[in-house]
């Protein structure tokens, strides 16, 4: 017990937390986008996905539940920590400061990561228990996600918070692995060509539901 | 050349600070950067002023004392080169540059361009070592390393602690230095007997300093004079990971030593 609680009070020990709560909802968000993607099979097949879900697989969904919040949990607790201890170690900043390594994602990773939990609390009630959706029907899914997102806020604010997660994966995808120390060594280490295809992939994965229901495609 | 200068100067650790314009009008662009402060220096103390104090001592870029936040940039323009290597042809006539001290909670300011590396030195005593029984020297070769063991080895132990990953770091962080010190030892037989305390023991240190954290933006590999690679904090990870998992629980009387 002293063991874990050294780990996880020590910096490394909270980035390999980090790397892999954040490889379990990478996990998440694939299969995710994968179920959303039904959604171009008819509104049949959408429904039916979301009844198996709720349906038979209701235990493995409340077990898949449990296992997700706690990664978000932790995976929080663990980036404000260690924000916190970052900013408090250099309390004099540069006057001039050039990047030369950093990415536009691993950058804006802080805020990406803030942007996501307003969007994940936003999302949780427009289509998981409606209370911010108008036209919400328990269980039509088809019917809940084409009403929801023909709103153009509404959706400008789902599109734009999936750019927020393809660059949070361009930059958590490649630096998970590194933390959990799988990562093997490279001739150019900052090079990640999994990760960019990953983050490419599911923010159109994603991008396309809203974009579609704006375009009329689907209805 | 003609340049503008921009040099942060301190008079003490407890004093502010604040930059502080001066003209180089003779600039040669054979000097190295040190030579070139060294001159400002001289029409300093002409003038009666305090000349600009920075750490220097081998100017060969192999002895880690020097290091400058030069235009943004730990140790300037020039990769895989100490500011002492760094030489003026990188610039251009007429150019302005910033000349700013490393920047950490654990490098105090001690005085305009100089900091205080000590913590450093700790994270060293934490482990960075191995420990031999002494008396006569052992036979060359007694132990056999495997050659590509051995060049991957001297890869880290290139590292001269010149504090620039720190100094580039967003989180001023020093994974790369204690990544590199501890990852050299545990590649050779001579580092196994004690790798698991090295990794956990240098770890600890360098948080108890006020270090941050990594989140690999890879500004450290950038900025490391040797080249140092990002591999190597891979390495520290899954070492503190093996560590934490097999360490016997120690009683409080040896987990310091």
């Amino acid at each position: 017990m002293t063991r874990i609680l050294g780990f996880w009070r020590s910096v490394v020990g909270k980035k390999v937390v980090m790397g892999a709560t954040g490889l379990i909802m990478i996990g998440f968000v694939v299969v995710h986008m994968l179920g959303n993607l039904q959604a171009f099979l008819g509104s049949e097949k959408l429904n039916a996905y979301g009844a198996l879900l709720h349906g038979p697989l209701h235990e493995v969904t409340l077990l898949l539940r449990g296992v997700l919040l706690a990664a978000v949990v932790l995976h929080i607790v663990a980036a404000v920590q260690l924000t916190l201890l970052d900013r408090a170690a250099r309390p004099v900043g540069y006057a001039r400061k050039v990047p030369q390594a950093a990415t536009p994602a691993s950058r804006t990773l802080r805020l990406g990561g803030v942007l996501l939990l307003a969007f994940i609390v936003f999302h949780l009630l427009h289509f998981t228990t409606g209370q911010v959706h108008p036209e919400f029907i328990p269980g039509d899914v088809y019917h809940n996600l084409v009403s929801g997102l023909s709103r153009p806020l509404v959706a400008l604010f789902y599109i734009v918070s999936m750019l927020a997660l393809g660059l949070h994966l361009y930059h958590g995808a490649w630096a998970s692995l590194r933390s959990l120390g799988a990562a093997q060594p490279a001739p150019s280490p900052l090079h990640r060509p999994v990760a960019r295809v990953l983050a490419v992939v599911v923010w159109l994965g994603f991008t396309i539901v809203p974009v579609a229901v704006l375009l009329g495609w689907l209805a | 050349m003609k340049l503008t200068l921009f040099v942060w100067r301190q008079p003490s650790g407890a004093s502010s600070g604040q930059l502080v314009r001066y003209e180089a009008p003779d600039v040669s662009p054979d000097m190295s950067f040190l030579e070139m402060l060294d001159v400002v220096n001289e029409g300093l103390v002409l003038r009666g002023e305090a000349p600009i104090a920075f750490d220097h001592d081998c100017r060969e870029g192999i002895c880690g004392s020097c290091g400058l936040m030069i235009n943004g940039i730990a140790h300037g323009p020039m990769k895989g080169t100490a500011t002492c290597q760094l030489h003026m042809r990188s610039f251009k006539d007429g150019d302005t540059i910033y000349v700013e001290p490393w920047r950490a909670r654990a490098f105090p300011v001690v005085k305009d361009l100089v900091v205080d590396r000590s913590a450093f030195d700790r994270i060293m005593a934490a482990g960075g070592f191995v420990s031999v029984s002494t008396g006569s020297a052992p036979d060359g070769n007694a132990i056999p390393v495997p050659k590509p063991d051995a060049d991957l080895a001297m890869d880290a132990a290139a590292c001269i602690g010149c504090g620039a990953c720190v100094a580039a770091c967003p989180n001023a962080s020093a994974m790369l230095f204690t990544s590199a010190k501890v990852g050299h030892l545990q590649l050779l037989p001579q580092g196994q007997p004690e790798r698991h305390r090295r990794a956990l023991g240098m770890e600890a240190q360098m948080e108890a300093e006020g270090f941050g954290g990594c989140t690999w933006h890879g500004e450290c590999q950038e900025a490391c004079p040797k080249g140092i690679s990002i591999d190597w904090i891979t390495r520290l990870h899954r070492d503190f990971i093996a560590a934490t998992v097999t360490q016997r629980e120690e009683s409080a009387a040896d987990a310091g030593f």
